[in-house]
């Protein structure tokens, strides 16, 4: 699977734009059809390996979830990304087509406040459980004070 | 899913225990909560998060020249590896030229890297595994006598045994001091045969079989999809090394074997890593003999705060730490610090494992899978 095959496919799907560069091949994807778009990476492209999700705060345009995943065997890499639009931040997960999604996407939780629907454990990974606030969010000054700390 | 929650809990045989937060096989503080019949782990909750410094938030509020050396807190046994992602992903988006010289000692310090953090690796690990390999702290000792040897060359180098801040964008910071060379090849020659001196004891020691061989075996299409990464992925019979699949850093310029092992168990493990012991001085023999002459970075040293800026954009670099992938996925908006920074730790990653593979495994097992995997807490929890 090359990369410019592989962009032909992605900009196939319906929804889907592609964006310029072949390495990494990337998805722009609608947030309905992020796990369906995963699903088709993983067995048309033979992304087999779950690299990262993260999400990026764009302030006034909403949270955007990014998702990295490779084909080992071509080095085929591709970028799937999916705006939620502002004050949303409810997303598919990605649990049901990559396990390793999941202590990442709890992290996307903890960080960013991140509703993934159909994580099977969506809870606090890194920070405490009584933690108020997501600290990733652009929202969340670096100082906040957290009583009885400063 | 082997939460704990998730079990049912009508029998009344389950025993619910604590590993860590302070277990000493954890290398770090790490809490399982095991969930046992009997011996028999049946599920396990992983507790991480205790040495949480929230290193993306702080990178964003940190310039291009100063978190270099913050960069080392997250893997801190090898903290040249997520030192050099970090400023590859900036120079990757401003297109920074690195001058030759300065790939070479990049290559350099990682692959000394490599050995230093594998003897940590193979020390601890057989000290878990203790009192069966004839006082496992012997190995240890071994073990962290040689990995001196490596911080005492780091040390002459940078000033610094543990944390560095050696890379900087645009190159590295400090050219090799006068008579480095030929102290670091005493000391790689030393090392290359006191490796022969670990496995011959190691190897015919029948504890260390029966504890080791097809135990915590993770299959290839499993480690794919968790996205176990480094000596485990090779382990379970997957053939890829980001230095000979995406050569960053002049990587290409250097012979090396990739070792792959195909039984994806703790002894696998152990295989892959003694191998690259090998091939890691084999790549630091090869930069020694063909380091060229040149400036060590495209830009002067560090005056201020404002003297980086990176265009806006963005850039994922990932090399391959002792650990497997190291990830810096970076976003940049123009200005002289980023607008978000995502660590992609491969402990992390990796420690992902333990949820899928140890239920089933008896408990004295679950150390020596763990010791296997190799987690840095630094890097899991960031």
């Amino acid at each position: 699977m090359s990369p410019e095959r592989a962009r032909e496919l992605l900009a196939a799907v319906a929804g889907v734009t592609v964006g310029d560069g072949l390495a990494p091949v990337v998805a722009h994807v609608p947030a309905a059809a992020w796990q369906t778009v995963a699903a088709f990476a993983k067995d048309t492209l033979g992304c087999t390996f779950f690299s990262f999700v993260t999400a990026i705060d764009w302030k006034a345009d909403g949270l955007e979830v990014v998702a990295w995943v490779d084909n080992l065997d071509t080095k085929l890499s591709v970028q799937l990304r999916t705006k939620l639009g502002p004050g949303n931040s409810v997303c598919p997960s990605l649990v049901p087509v990559y396990r390793g999604a999941n202590w990442m996407e709890r992290e996307g939780f903890d960080m960013f406040g991140l509703q993934f629907t159909g994580h099977p454990d969506l809870r606090r990974i890194l920070l405490a459980d009584d933690w108020e606030g997501h600290p990733l969010l652009k929202s969340y000054a670096v100082d906040t004070p957290h009583p009885p700390y400063r | 899913m082997a939460d704990v929650r998730a079990l049912d809990y009508a029998g009344s045989e389950r025993l619910t225990m604590n590993m860590g937060p302070q277990h000493p096989s954890a290398h770090g503080v790490f809490r399982a909560i095991l969930t046992l019949e009997g011996e028999t782990v049946v599920g396990v909750d992983a507790v991480i998060g205790y040495l949480h410094r929230c290193h993306e938030k702080l990178a964003e509020t940190l310039a291009y020249v100063q978190y270099p050396s913050i960069a080392s807190k997250t893997d801190y046994v090898a903290a040249m590896s997520s030192e050099l992602a970090y400023v590859m992903a900036a120079e990757r988006i401003g297109q920074f030229e690195v001058p030759k010289r300065a790939q070479y000692l990049r290559v350099l310090v990682n692959e000394l890297q490599r050995i230093a953090s594998h003897c940590l690796w193979l020390g601890t690990w057989c000290m878990d595994m203790g009192g069966a390999l004839g006082g496992g702290a012997t190995i240890f000792l071994y073990c962290i006598r040689e990995r001196e040897l490596v911080l005492d060359l780091f040390e002459s180098l940078v000033g610094a045994r543990l944390l560095y801040g050696f890379h900087q964008v645009g190159g590295v910071r400090y050219d090799l001091p006068a008579g480095w060379i030929a102290q670091c090849r005493t000391t790689i020659e030393l090392i290359e045969q006191r490796l022969n001196e670990y496995e011959s004891m190691l190897e015919d020691n029948p504890f260390f079989t029966m504890r080791t061989k097809g135990v915590g075996v993770i299959s290839s299409e499993l480690a794919r999809d968790v996205g176990v990464s480094g000596p485990l992925l090779r382990a379970s019979g997957v053939d890829f090394d980001l230095r000979r699949a995406q050569p960053y850093s002049s990587y290409e310029d250097f012979e090396f074997r990739v070792p792959v092992e195909t039984a994806g168990d703790c002894h696998a493990r152990y295989l892959v890593r003694m191998v690259e012991f090998r091939e890691a001085i084999r790549i630091v023999r090869q930069v020694l003999d063909g380091l060229p002459e040149g400036p060590i970075s495209s830009r002067p040293g560090v005056k201020s705060l404002a003297q980086v800026k990176v265009p806006k954009g963005e850039a994922y670099a990932r090399v391959e730490g002792p650990r497997g992938e190291v990830g810096c996925y970076l976003v940049a908006d123009g200005t002289n610090k980023p607008y978000r920074m995502k660590w992609r730790g491969a402990s992390f990653s990796n420690l992902a494992i333990l949820p899928h593979i140890l239920p089933g495994v008896s408990v004295a097992d679950v150390v020596a899978i763990m010791g296997s995997v190799d987690p840095v807490f630094g890097e899991v929890d960031r």
